[in-house]
This record gives C-alpha cells, sequence and structure tokens, in this order.
C-alpha cells in the first residue's frame, strides 16, 4: 500500500508510479497477455458486431432454413453444428440463425450488464463502505445492518424472483440494478475496514491537523490508498457478473428474446445437446473463455500489487 | 457466551422476519391478481370473488401478512362453514397450482436437496483439500502448476456448460452412465448413485476449485509461521510439523467457508437440479417462479434464508471451538 504523498514533499525523481510497475509485470507474464489478448478480441466482437454481419450478410435474428434438415426435425446441414463457410460458427438447429452473429450480439449484452454491474456495485461500495469506515457510530450500524441483511439473502433465488415479479420493461437495466443491489456489501466490507485503519493513520492524521476538509481526507488521503484493492475487486467482480448474468438469462428470467445472450444460448441447446453438441459447445466455450481470461488477470494482477507491497 | 448466543439467535429471527416481510411486499406490489390466475380460462367473476375470499386475497396487506407468519406459527383455517380447509403449523399455505400443501412439497423435496448437497461436499472436500495440501507441500513444482491452472479453469466453468458437456460424453457418446433418474437409494442403489453421480460431479467441480486455491494459499502462510520455525528446529519430520502444527490453523477458515456454501446449497442448487431434472427444493423454486406460484416462491426464498442465517450462526458458534485464538467477548 502507498502512503499518498502531497505534491510538495516529493522530493526528487519521482519513482516508478504503482500502476505503471504492475502493468510492466503484466506484459511480461504469459497468462496475463494471453487473457488480455482474448477479452481485446471479444470486445473488439462485440463493437463490430454488426460489422461481422454486414460481411457474413446474417444478422443476428435473421432465419437460415436452408441450412437446416427440415426432414430431421431442424437438424443443421453438414458437420460440426453446420459450421461451413457461409457459417463460421454453424447455426442454430430449426430456425438456422447464424451462431457467429449471435455470439457477437450477445458478447454486447454480456459485457455492458458485467461492466455496468460492477461500476454499479463499485460506487454503491466505495460510497457506503468508506462512509461507515470514516464515520462510523451510528453510520456504520446501520450500513452494517444492511449488509448482513443482504448477504443473509438468498441472492440467486430472490434476483429470479424480483425479476420475474417486475414488469417486463428494460430488462438490462433491471438486471444490473438487481445484481449490484445484493453485490455491494460484499465490496464495502473490504472498504470500509480498510478505511477505518487508514483513518487512523499518521498521515491522515497530518492532514487532518493542518486543517484539510472532510472531502480532502476522503479524496485526497484515502481513496488513493484504497486503488490498489479496488483494481483487484473489480476485476475479479466482471467474471462473476458475466457468470450470473449468464446464470440468470439461462434460467429464462435475463435478457428477453430475441435478443441473443450467451447465457440463454446456451439455455435453448438444453434441448439439443444429443443431437446438436456444437449448439452449446460454442457459447459455452465463450462463456467459458470469457470468464477464466478475466478472473487470470485479475489474479495476475492481484499478485503484481502483493509483490510490489511485499518489496 | 449464552448471552452471545441469544443476541444472535434474536437477530436470526429478525433477518428471517425482514426477509419474509420483503418478500411479500413484492409480491403483493407487483404481481398479477393470483384469484385470476388459480381460476384458470373458464372463469366467472363470482368465482374470482370466492376464491380471494378463501385465500383472504381482499384483506389489507398487514393481514393478509400476519395471516401468513401465523401460519407458520400456529397454524391457519381457510374458507369457512362447510368449505373450511385447515392448515396445522407449520403452514406456508397451499400451491396455487396443484392445490397441494407447500410444507408437505418441501418435505418432500428437501432429501434430493440434501443429497445431491452432501454427495458433492464430501467430494469436493477430499478432492479440492488433497489437492491444495498437495499443492502446498510441492509449491512451484509443475504438479502444483499445473493443480493450480486447473483450478483456475475449473471454477471459471459455468454449470450448466459443465452439466451438458457431462451428459454428451458419459451418457451419449460412452453411455457409462445412464440418464439420471429419480430412484429412491432403497429402491435400486446403482441407479441411485449412477443418477447422483454427475449432478455431485457439477456441484463439486467449481467448489473444489476454490477450496485447493483456499488450502494450499492457507497452508503456505501457515507453514511461514514462527510457530512453524521452531517446530521445523525442535527436529520434527516435516510431515509431523504439517500434522501436529500447520493443518489446523490452515484449514480452520476453509471450515467456515465450507459452513456457508454448504447451507447456501441446502437451500436447493436451482442450476444443477434444474439441469438434471432432480425434484428438490432448487427445482421447485425454479418451476414455481416460472409459473408465478407465489406461496410455493415464499416458501423457498424463506427455507434458504433460513439455511444461510443459521448456517452463519453455526459456523461463528463452532469457530471458537475450531481456532481457540478467537474468544467471543460480549460488550
Amino acid at each position: 500500500m502507498t502512503v499518498a504523498a502531497h505534491p510538495e514533499q516529493v522530493a526528487g525523481p519521482a519513482p516508478a508510479t504503482s500502476g505503471r510497475r504492475v502493468i510492466r509485470v503484466l506484459l511480461r507474464d504469459r497468462g496475463a497477455v494471453l487473457s488480455g489478448a482474448y477479452l481485446a478480441l471479444i470486445v473488439l466482437m462485440a463493437i463490430g458486431a454488426p460489422l461481422i454481419s454486414a460481411i457474413t450478410g446474417h444478422g443476428p435474428n435473421d432465419f437460415d432454413t436452408a441450412a437446416v434438415n427440415t426432414d430431421l426435425g431442424g437438424v443443421p446441414y453438414g458437420s460440426l453444428g453446420g459450421i461451413s463457410s457461409e457459417h463460421l460458427l454453424g447455426v442454430e438447429p430449426q430456425n438456422g440463425r447464424d451462431i457467429l452473429a449471435r455470439i457477437a450480439y450477445g458478447a454486447r449484452v454480456s459485457l455492458i450488464i458485467a461492466v455496468s454491474a460492477t461500476a454499479l456495485t463499485t460506487l454503491l461500495g466505495v460510497v457506503l463502505g468508506m462512509l461507515a469506515g470514516f464515520y462510523q457510530g451510528w453510520a456504520d450500524q446501520v450500513i452494517c445492518r444492511v449488509m448482513d441483511f443482504l448477504m443473509a439473502f438468498p441472492a440467486l433465488i430472490f434476483m429470479i424472483a424480483i425479476l420475474s415479479a417486475l414488469p417486463q420493461g428494460n430488462r438490462p437495466v433491471l438486471l444490473v440494478v438487481v445484481i449490484s443491489v445484493f453485490g455491494w456489501p460484499y465490496l464495502a466490507r473490504v472498504v470500509r475496514g480498510q478505511t477505518m485503519t487508514l483513518v487512523n493513520r499518521e498521515f491522515v492524521e497530518a492532514a487532518r491537523a493542518s486543517g484539510a476538509s472532510t472531502g480532502q481526507l476522503v479524496f485526497k488521503e484515502i481513496l488513493p490508498n484504497l486503488r490498489s484493492s479496488l483494481i483487484v475487486m473489480t476485476t475479479l467482480a466482471v467474471p462473476g457478473y458475466v457468470g450470473t448474468e449468464a446464470g440468470l438469462s439461462f434460467l429464462g428470467v435475463g435478457v428477453t428474446p430475441p435478443t441473443p445472450s450467451w447465457g440463454q444460448m446456451i439455455a435453448s441447446s438444453v434441448g439439443w445437446y444429443a443431437v446438436d453438441p456444437m449448439y452449446f459447445v460454442i457459447p459455452g466455450a465463450f462463456l467459458f473463455l470469457t470468464v477464466l481470461s478475466l478472473t487470470v488477470l485479475g489474479d495476475r494482477i492481484r499478485a503484481a500489487f502483493d509483490a510490489g507491497e511485499a518489496s | 457466551m449464552t448471552r452471545y448466543v441469544i443476541g444472535r439467535l434474536a437477530g436470526v429471527v429478525v433477518i428471517l422476519f425482514l426477509v419474509c416481510l420483503f418478500t411479500f411486499v413484492l409480491f403483493f406490489t407487483l404481481q398479477p391478481d393470483p384469484a385470476v390466475m388459480i381460476c384458470g380460462k373458464t372463469c366467472t367473476p363470482e368465482r374470482i370473488d370466492q376464491i380471494r375470499d378463501v385465500l383472504g386475497l381482499n384483506q389489507p396487506f398487514l393481514t393478509q401478512f400476519f395471516g401468513f407468519l401465523g401460519g407458520i406459527f400456529a397454524g391457519r383455517d381457510y374458507g369457512e362453514g362447510a368449505n373450511l380447509v385447515h392448515c396445522a403449523a407449520p403452514c406456508l399455505g397451499y400451491s396455487f397450482q396443484t392445490n397441494q400443501s407447500v410444507m408437505d412439497m418441501v418435505v418432500e423435496r428437501l432429501p434430493v436437496s440434501a443429497t445431491v448437497a452432501i454427495g458433492a461436499a464430501v467430494l469436493w472436500l477430499i478432492v479440492g483439500i488433497a489437492a491444495g495440501l498437495l499443492s502446498a507441500v510441492k509449491e512451484g513444482t509443475w504438479w502444483d502448476r499445473t493443480a493450480m491452472g486447473l483450478a483456475l479453469g475449473g471454477s471459471s466453468i459455468p454449470n450448466y456448460v459443465l452439466a451438458l458437456a457431462l451428459q454428451y460424453v458419459l451418457v451419449v457418446q460412452l453411455q457409462v452412465l445412464p440418464f439420471p433418474q429419480a430412484v429412491a437409494f432403497s429402491d435400486d442403489p446403482v441407479v441411485w448413485f449412477q443418477s447422483y453421480l454427475m449432478p455431485w460431479i457439477v456441484l463439486a467441480t467449481g467448489y473444489a476449485c476454490l477450496y485447493a486455491r483456499l488450502t494450499r494459499a492457507n497452508v503456505i502462510d501457515t507453514l511461514a509461521e514462527n510457530f512453524m520455525r521452531t517446530a521445523r528446529s525442535k527436529g520434527l519430520s516435516p510431515a509431523l510439523t504439517m500434522r501436529r502444527h500447520a493443518l489446523r490453523p490452515a484449514l480452520t477458515p476453509i471450515a467456515t467457508i465450507f459452513g456457508m456454501d454448504f447451507a447456501a446449497l441446502l437451500g436447493g442448487a436451482l442450476i444443477t437440479e434444474t439441469v438434471f431434472g432432480l425434484n428438490g427444493v432448487g427445482k421447485m423454486a425454479a418451476d414455481s417462479i416460472a409459473k408465478n406460484d407465489q406461496p410455493v416462491i415464499m416458501a423457498v426464498t424463506l427455507l434458504a434464508a433460513f439455511f444461510v442465517v443459521v448456517g452463519n450462526l453455526v459456523v461463528d458458534l463452532v469457530y471458537t471451538r475450531l481456532d481457540p485464538r478467537v474468544r467471543i467477548t460480549t460488550p
């Protein structure tokens, strides 16, 4: 943990910031580089989804009955789930929608929901965790009780119950809100604990004695010291939320069809796994690799920060 | 200690009450009229009124809420006169879909969820802790790197993808297992075991990977402690220092995490049970949500919350036994 340095106190050449050091360490790590490359590919795919559709000529919801064998109940023609030069990742059984296009559009949904949920969770967790840790007393009491309450909730069952009870509305927004409401306590607990120890450190005391306002204390003294743990926690939260969104969509309460999502694609493949295994293997592999890459990246970032603290 | 336990029990009751209230408010305000849903297609306004009357749906919110709560502790009556139905305590009402007593449904399905949870727990504890210990002892070797790489990968596979992949490989392709069936242990132990094997593996994989990583990290931390150096310098063999001194402090945190994970699973493994068609509490939850069966949703939510809260309490109480360095001080 780096102690916040006041600009006027820094003498001599500034040491390499921990951020730059961490990036240098990560660039030398094969696992981190591979994960980063894969994630970059997924992000590009998500952004370029319309482009992919335009090039291949298949939209995510275009039916292609020529690609499936209607006599056999709609199994795709050809081997491996209908993979061909026409459909690079095959087609869905029955209606023949292009899987590549659906994967690309599905990546948008998954990533946007996971990243927004992480952002909202982090915002809630940091604000409430710091409030509790900084002011302590009754604010701490109230926030801790709310956290206990939310963490005691059977989150998955309850998320499903809420999502199924809520009117249709804007599904992705609802998903983000529901995931964040149940997710922030885990982050807030850590932020609270660290804030409590930071508040009593000498440099905060010194700043307070030299007349810093509460805002200055919070944003200039405490928040910068939470940075490394926040970066680690948020990178590790994203894969969790990618999984949660896919799980909720898998159970039928996530994004509604025809909007594609990876979890929903896997859910619709359940009835087909025996005759057309590629139908679940492809979205499953994309989901697995995305979660794995994010986890590896988060893990390596943590290791890099920990090594920096130890030195 | 007694004061601490009483205080915690009061906390358990408060949280369960709040979960109850929260769920009730949610359905009271958001759900479409249950009477219309129960009534179905061939429905007359009189019939709807009658259903509302019997179920007390035309009562104000608080009356309904306390009616539900009262049913749990004292039982309750539905309807009056010749139509009177008594639901004995603990009463969770009747399913809107099947008219079955919700309590009976829970009692019937809980053993399935418990079987899934216990089998999976045995599997992931053995595999996870063994792999973690080996990795910690052989830190930095190829075994350690392979095991930890696999653990990272294994914890990234979503349950349902693993379930489909296993079914495809083991049931469809290799045909070493039959498709999971609902068979009682007493009827056919072999088919029973074969049917539960895949759910156990699917559920255990993620946890085993997590526990392997946790065990490794904890053991490595413990091995670096001063008391371990002392033990080694006394001349104890590595195996003996591990058994006598390292295991207990290293595994105590795992025990607490295990308590909470296991309690959460007793409330139903939604995805695994649904994918394998096991008639446990988890599948009941998924089905009731799909069909908007409010009394059943209330019951599964409460049940899951009950397990989580009680699990937390048990973990905290057991912790002081496992780790004598932690003592509960009553304020």
